[in-house]
């Protein structure tokens, strides 16, 4: 319960810091933009309602003031508005979310099966050519610009070969090429992180016993390496939603995608503060709530690290 | 345990199955054992020195592309020949044209510069922020070192894209931010192994008895652990150095980083993106190119970490 009660401390601390850096560099700008939107000839507004608009955004207020409302805002999820559009951020990350989460979920499923076939394959077959060659791809993989892949494979497969149309296409045919392109990038580190501790749970004791009591390779791999060998990659899951996020803006950009990645291009392209801002807090909260789970699972899904936990609580 | 219980059922099977070619169980599991040992050992004896040459060698010229262009392309990489737009690569002009006639080769040999000095002071900013905040934080007492791994738990917590954009939003567009940006966003990692080996090399006995002697921490630090960790900053810096391009290169073909017309390699692919049906080299080739130069400073930064 202390060992519970502390990580759920230390990951509220994160967040707090994070979102008073955001706050204090939000300060720290030459002049606030949203009045700079308000005073634009444009509008046509008088000085009188500028005023008043300074006051109903609370400007003019101390800094603390500002920091509270500004904190007791977040907390009620309110993350403020759009300077470009004047919309709330939320509704904006909101609207856009679905498309996004379509995106990235299944991205990370091939981005499994990939990292687990590469994984596999590289355990158990038999020419060293092919692994060295599996072996060999997580690291050419984690060398590619993403941006590139995807173009690369829309030239490929739609100009080429004609297979999937880019212009105007259904709503599965729209998510192939952008699947695959952003499956690449996180199958890597998966992939090498499950090689690496393949071969660390290949040199244990069980497994040199489970080859002696007559167990075919394909057996050993699967039944006593694979299965103890998938728990270091628990902890890669807050690393690879960060490249989840950072690929969903660079795979949105390439192939006109709506969603959260696109919506940040734009937001630093226009440089909309709110927007950015909103999207760095919504990452962070979700990156510290995966590790805070994963940490606490952690325990439950090894039985061996139960007694070691229960000994540093 | 279960593992040994269970075996006995399922294995017959997939034994035979898979006996073709190795008659005996016995055969396989030492074939397997080999299998697994010379994985292990193979690279480390083979990676020793000739490990190094291709990965040095595209770098070597990466950097003589960064210095000296005008030997290695003499075409203009600004000013095109409006008689041969949109060429492909031929023995004249190696990776093609682009609409405007320039030389696409001589615009990656010119714009080798930009993504390695963007790198360079990337790694830079992240090396010495970094490993100040390390080094204060693994030797100062316990408040100090709190509060600094709290700060470098939120820059971790943020996806470093994010980071480095959210850099960019504040400073503006341009080869330098870019580079800042990216740099920022290394700062966590050089920060985190920087206190782990201050802490490391601190327990030591030497450095016990260093202190013992009279040394003040300024000389131990010196002496002892800056020395000693020098090849893990080391192979993290050539590690950070590849991302560094990587994440330089999307930066500029986001449009975050040099304003064209200057020859920066995301910024090329960005450009040719707009001809993908008609002229497959402008994205194609400038890519391959920072794919070959990000995969050799992995693969050094790699052969470094073994070697430790």
């Amino acid at each position: 319960m202390h060992y519970l009660l502390s990580r759920l401390g230390q990951a509220a601390t994160v967040l707090l810091v994070a979102f008073t850096a955001a706050f204090l560099l939000l300060q720290a700008m030459p002049a606030d933009a949203l009045m700079i939107r308000f005073e634009s000839p444009e509008l046509g507004l008088s000085p009188q309602q500028i005023a008043d608009l300074r006051i109903a955004y609370g400007v003019d207020a101390p800094l603390h003031v500002q920091y509270w409302h500004s904190l007791s805002g977040v907390l009620r999820g309110d993350l403020g508005y759009s300077i470009e559009s004047g919309t709330a951020v939320r509704t904006i990350l909101a609207d856009a979310l679905p498309r996004t989460l379509t995106l990235a979920g299944l991205s990370l499923v091939v981005a499994v099966l990939v990292a687990f076939g590469i994984a596999f394959a590289a355990g158990l077959s038999r020419f060293a050519w092919l692994r060295s060659a599996l072996r060999a791809a997580p690291s050419l993989f984690v060398s590619v610009p993403v941006f590139w892949l995807g173009i690369v494979l829309i030239q490929i497969f739609s100009f080429r070969l004609g297979w999937v149309p880019v212009i105007n296409p259904g709503p599965v045919e729209g998510l192939i090429l952008p699947v695959l392109t952003l499956a690449v990038p996180i199958s890597a580190p998966l992939a090498q992180i499950l090689v690496r501790s393949m071969d660390a749970v290949s040199l244990q004791p069980f497994v040199t016993v489970t080859r002696a009591k007559g167990a075919s390779e394909l057996w050993t791999q699967w039944h006593a390496v694979l299965r103890n060998a998938v728990l270091p990659t628990m902890t890669m899951a807050g690393v690879l939603f960060g490249e989840l996020i950072a690929g969903a803006v660079v795979t949105e950009t390439v192939f006109a995608r709506a969603g959260i990645g696109r919506i940040t291009e734009q937001a630093v392209r226009t440089q909309d503060i709110p927007v950015l801002q909103g999207v760095v807090l919504m990452a962070a909260a979700v990156f510290v709530a995966i590790n805070l789970t994963v940490d606490l699972l952690y325990p439950r899904v090894d039985p061996r690290l139960r007694g070691k936990v229960a000994a540093a609580r | 345990m279960s593992n040994l219980q269970t075996l006995h059922a399922p294995v017959a099977k997939p034994a035979e199955q898979t006996a073709a070619t190795p008659p005996a169980p016995s055969v396989s599991s030492t074939q397997a054992r080999r299998r697994v040992l010379s994985a292990r050992r193979s690279p480390r004896r083979r990676g020793s020195r000739t490990g190094y040459i291709l990965p040095g060698a595209v770098l070597a010229l990466a950097v003589g592309w960064a210095l000296l262009p005008g030997v290695f392309a003499p075409a203009d990489p600004i000013a095109g020949d409006a008689a041969v737009a949109m060429s492909p690569p031929s023995a004249e002009h190696w990776f093609g044209t682009d609409a405007t006639g320039r030389d696409v080769f001589s615009r990656v040999v010119h714009g080798a510069i930009h993504s390695l000095s963007g790198a360079l002071l990337a790694v830079t900013v992240g090396l010495v922020v970094g490993s100040t905040l390390g080094i204060i934080a693994g030797s100062s007492g316990r408040i100090v070192d709190d509060v600094i791994m709290r700060i470098v738990d939120v820059l971790l917590a943020i996806p470093s894209l994010l980071l480095s954009l959210s850099v960019i939003i504040l400073l503006g567009f341009g080869t330098l931010q870019a580079a800042v940006a990216v740099g920022v966003a290394s700062i966590a990692a050089f920060a985190r192994l920087a206190r782990s080996e201050v802490v490391r090399v601190r327990r030591s006995d030497y450095v016990e008895a260093a202190f013992g002697s009279g040394a003040t921490f300024a000389q131990v630090l010196r002496r002892h652990i800056l020395p000693n960790s020098t090849t893990a900053v080391l192979a993290l810096a050539a590690l950070q150095f590849g991302t560094a391009i990587l994440a330089i290169s999307t930066l500029g073909f986001l449009g975050y980083g040099a304003p064209p017309p200057t020859p920066e390699w995301g910024l090329m692919v960005a450009e040719g993106r707009d001809y993908l049906a008609t002229a497959w080299w402008l994205t194609t080739l400038p890519g391959l190119v920072v794919v070959a130069v990000v995969l050799s400073a992995n693969r050094i930064s790699a052969l470094i970490g073994r070697n430790q």
